[in-house]
């Protein structure tokens, strides 16, 4: 059997196949050891997908032997490789932090099952991304979706019920819409293949139902990428979740479904040059509404995990802001943040989940002084806070950089849109800052919140900690070297342009 | 031939009238499980305008007859989706229910305005 | 005559959605959408659906119902009244209705068989099933072979809201205690059901066998007959009680099923890789293809069946072994 042939396939099944296995694991541990071990592989197999990519291949594969149309297509591109590492990257990452946060949280009897609805999410979003299908992708999107509200439920905060309740609801309306949406343009076309539907679509683009069709898949997507004004599952949603859930959510979770997004708008819906105006054009005062808006919420929220959550809805703002520019450097940029937005979160959470395991309460204020019985995780946290705000020596600084350069490539409309963006990331400083002063301000009295859940008063050097410090030199490292993204970022900006006909 | 057309135009319309009838249900209605039995609804009109597209005029059940030549089928596509949309359909209600099932439990009522106020 | 009786059913349904939205009391809604999805199943198979048919049949107003009647019985069966928030509603949904409405004006004429739904793909598998399967019913060698892939998502979407409802519900499987509450004896004293249901409960079974192998040449495959020999056992559990039905297919042996089902799934796919072809590919199972195909898709359909009947036994058993009011520390 010759693996590089297989691995789109590969990349799904693995975790895919392994979460029944995870069920069966009783003992202590051991479905924690197995899930990491599975999410290693993945990341492995995203790894050797991205090389072949950036040798130049892109990688096709039929399921089942059937032609496409006939049967389903796997298509992996430059696009798909970056979003691929994305996902197992935080998956491999949060995994491995996970093991005191989660016995701190979860019971172990019940372990087995909440791993092996992680390695679902995995296999869920990865489906999501590999796949040419449009019906194939409801399915994937489906899986991971519910594998998200397993793990979001899981944990001892009875808050996370109704959060988790109002995303099922609000998730489930996104996902049938999309499948309206998918219903319409198969009514019209004939198929379900992606590149088949571009090609088919072409002559009939104006026709109502087209039109309706592209409106009800932007919504559901929409709704389940956190788009403002539809965001509102999402902070609590974040807040309440067991805190490594929020890790790796936070990092891709909403990603996937930017990318079913854009892939779908420019796949099928391409050639239209003025319907695509008209998406810019919409797009576009959307996403700095939620840049403004989210960032001006999050300045003035009092929860730790809330405010970060709020943030990460400003970010989602920043990556669609570059994608309305239709322009090269705009994609770019968009893909970019991507990638360093995950890392920048990714980090945060991971030192909020550390600071979990010692403080009850993540209320900001109760966590004054902190930072004087976790030294390391509060300098982590900023490290990660400044890669968020986008301060040169970081990974945030080169996406932002990005997507101001491709703002002020459009001319004079842009004086505004960097505008927005200098403030917001101001308002960012804002925020982060209030946290920091806070961890490393000296009380005329004693610390913060009681430890209830861990008795150790100091530090302790686990795996969280170590992932977190990892997590903060990536930062670093992509900050100062960003060949890797940045490269497949333009290569996907290519493939998202191009025309095809 | 006119009355057949109506069909196609009524299926679709009572298509958009159930979906707006489950979505209201959803929206609008404080009791956890009164919105997930509005999402049923509003799933399953989703269903029916899929499996709208795939009768063909004069067709039948597409379940190949050996002997018959010249026979018309309908669409067997839109049925394969929409068998795998009933079971996501399901799967996400037990799971909603669940949900629902703790939220009493731990809070005691399952309006959504009580538990809002509760927390 | 069919056409009239169309018309008739989907007036029908919009009175009875209509009902179901409008009563306040809960348990009303659940059998009224009981009814609602049986009216649709019926007009499914007026579509030339059937295996959608059966499938809503089954899992719509079969499965659907009992849960959400377990559901019930563990929260509340009356709605409170509550006006806010209409308005918005209102709107919203007046929106979406205009939206789709707006699409009705071109879109193909219902049946017209030049429709572009009917042409491209829809022809291949038609003109092809028979010479490259070996048996007629379309749907399943769609569902089963064309299309696989999206039918093994479709058993591990059934797999997660399985695991889903265990973990949140919180249900021990394995040799821990079992949350059982103390009143489970269900309807013994009650002569009629208990008479009419045993006798039924075999042939249930057995018809949901029939189903299962007889997928590929007219309606059925594992999802139906997964969900029919469900409701086989959760009526012997309505009628015997939870204890006598936990004794008779424990939990370990449910959880079991979904996994062995699942994986066997899954496992196909990946023999067929190792052979040589693409994850799925039947084909080269053999040395016939379409005897490979025909035996891949007996296995796999078996996997099917085998989890969905696995996870709706698990989710009932889920919901039905818990009393309202329990705490749950460990016994």
């Amino acid at each position: 059997m010759d693996f590089a042939q297989h691995l789109p396939v590969l990349q799904v099944i693995i975790p895919l196949l392994a979460a029944p296995l995870i069920v069966l694991l009783q003992p202590r541990g051991f479905a924690w050891a197995a899930t990491t071990a599975t999410a290693f592989f993945s990341f492995a197999v995203s790894i050797a997908i991205a090389a072949r990519i950036l040798a130049g291949d892109i990688l096709h594969y039929e399921m089942g032997g059937w032609f496409a149309p006939i049967g389903i297509e796997l298509r992996v591109d430059a696009f798909s490789a970056i979003v691929l590492l994305i996902i197992s990257g935080a998956a491999a990452i949060s995994l491995v932090a996970a093991r005191t946060s989660i016995n701190q949280q979860i019971e172990h009897h019940r372990q087995p099952l909440f791993y092996a609805a992680w390695l679902l999410a995995i296999a869920g979003l990865v489906g999501m991304v590999v796949t040419a299908d449009a019906f194939n992708i409801f399915v994937f999107m489906e899986i991971s979706s519910l594998a998200g509200y397993i793990l979001i439920a899981g944990g001892p905060d009875r808050r996370a019920l109704p959060a988790v309740f109002k995303y099922l609801i609000i998730g489930t309306i996104g996902a049938t819409f999309y499948l309206i949406g998918v219903g319409m343009i198969y009514m019209m076309t004939g198929t379900l293949n992606l590149d088949d539907m571009a090609q088919r679509v072409v002559g009939i683009e104006d026709q109502r139902p087209i039109l309706v069709a592209a409106a009800f898949v932007f919504i559901g997507l929409a709704l389940k990428a956190a788009l403002f004004p539809l965001h509102v599952w999402l902070p609590n949603a974040y807040t309440h979740a067991p805190h490594m859930v929020t890790v790796f959510l936070a990092a891709c979770g909403t990603k996937v479904a930017v990318y079913v997004l854009l892939r779908f708008q420019f796949t099928i819906f391409q050639s239209f040059a003025e319907h695509l105006l008209q998406f810019a054009l919409f797009l576009m005062p959307l996403a700095l509404l939620g840049i403004t808006v989210a960032s001006l919420v999050a300045m003035f929220e009092g929860h730790l995990k809330r405010m970060l959550a709020f943030s990460s809805v400003a970010q989602i703002g920043y990556i669609l802001l570059g994608a309305s520019l239709m322009s090269d450097s705009g994609f770019t940029a968009s893909t970019l943040h991507m990638f360093n937005h995950a890392l920048a979160k990714g980090a945060l959470f991971l030192a909020v989940a550390k600071f979990a395991t010692q403080y009850a309460d993540l209320r900001i204020d109760s966590l004054e002084g902190a930072a004087r019985s976790m030294p390391l995780t509060s300098f982590a946290f900023v490290i990660a806070g400044l890669s968020l705000i986008g301060v040169p020596g970081t990974a945030g600084f080169i996406s932002k950089w990005q997507l101001i350069m491709a703002i002020m490539e459009t001319g004079n409309m842009g004086f505004i849109m960097v505008g927005i963006v200098v403030i917001s990331s101001l308002i960012a400083v804002a925020y982060i800052w209030r946290v920091v002063e806070t961890l490393y301000a000296i009380p005329t009295d004693n610390i913060p919140a009681s430890a209830t859940n861990v008795n150790v008063k100091s530090e302790k050097m686990d795996l969280l900690l170590v992932a977190l410090m990892f997590t903060v030199a990536m930062n670093i490292y992509f900050g100062l070297v960003p060949a890797l993204p940045f490269t497949l970022a333009e290569l996907s900006s290519q493939i998202l342009l191009q025309v095809k006909f | 031939m006119k009355l057949f057309e109506f069909l196609g135009y009524y299926n679709y319309w009572v298509f958009a009238v159930l979906l707006m009838i489950g979505f209201y249900a959803v929206i609008a209605k404080a009791n956890l499980i009164k919105k997930l039995i509005g999402l049923s609804l509003f799933q399953s009109a989703v269903f029916l305008m899929y499996i709208s597209m795939d009768k063909v005029e004069g067709g039948t059940a597409p379940i190949i007859k050996p002997d018959a030549v010249d026979q018309l089928y309908s669409n067997p596509l839109p049925q394969v989706l929409i068998l795998t949309a009933i079971v996501v359909g399901v799967s996400t209600l037990a799971l909603g229910l669940a949900i629902v099932v703790r939220i009493k439990e731990r809070y005691g009522t399952i309006e959504e305005n009580e538990i809002l106020d509760a927390d | 005559m069919t056409i009239i009786f169309a018309i008739f059913l989907l007036t029908m349904l919009v009175i009875t959605a209509v009902a179901i939205v409008q009563s306040s009391n809960l348990f009303v809604s659940v059998m009224l959408t009981s009814i609602f999805s049986l009216l649709m199943s019926i007009n499914f198979f007026v579509l030339d659906a059937a295996d959608v048919a059966l499938t809503e049949a089954a899992v719509g107003a079969g499965i659907t119902t009992v849960i959400f009647l377990s559901a019930l019985a563990l929260t509340a069966t009356q709605e409170k009244p509550n006006s806010s928030g209409r308005g918005i509603a209102l709107v919203v949904v007046g929106l979406t209705a205009s939206l789709i409405i707006y699409a009705t004006f071109d879109k193909p004429r219902l049946g017209d068989p030049n429709a572009p739904v009917h042409q491209h793909v829809a022809p291949y598998y038609l003109d092809n099933t028979m010479e490259q399967m070996g048996f007629p019913n379309v749907v399943t060698a769609v569902l089963s072979s064309y299309r696989g892939y999206d039918t093994l998502g479709e058993v591990f979407v059934v797999f997660a809201a399985c695991i889903g409802v265990l973990f949140i519900l919180d249900a021990r499987t394995g040799t821990g205690p079992m949350y059982v509450a103390r009143q489970m004896t269900g309807l013994r004293h009650h002569l009629i059901p208990q008479v009419v249901a045993r006798i039924l409960v075999p042939f249930i079974v057995l018809f949901g066998l029939y189903v299962q192998f007889h997928g590929e040449y007219g309606p059925g495959g594992g999802f139906q007959a997964g969900a029919i020999i469900a409701t086989a056992f959760i009526l012997y559990a309505l009628i015997e009680g939870e204890q006598a039905a936990l004794r008779a297919v424990p939990r370990s042996a449910q959880l079991g099923l979904v996994i062995c089902g699942a994986l066997l799934f899954g496992m196909v796919g990946v023999l067929c890789m190792i052979m040589g072809g693409e994850f799925l590919d039947y084909s080269v199972l053999m040395e016939n293809p379409v005897t490979a195909r025909q035996i891949g898709i007996i296995v796999i359909e078996a996997g099917v069946g085998m989890a969905v009947c696995g996870a709706m036994l698990s989710i009932f058993h889920a919901f039905a072994a818990r009393s309202a009011g329990d705490t749950h520390e460990t016994v």
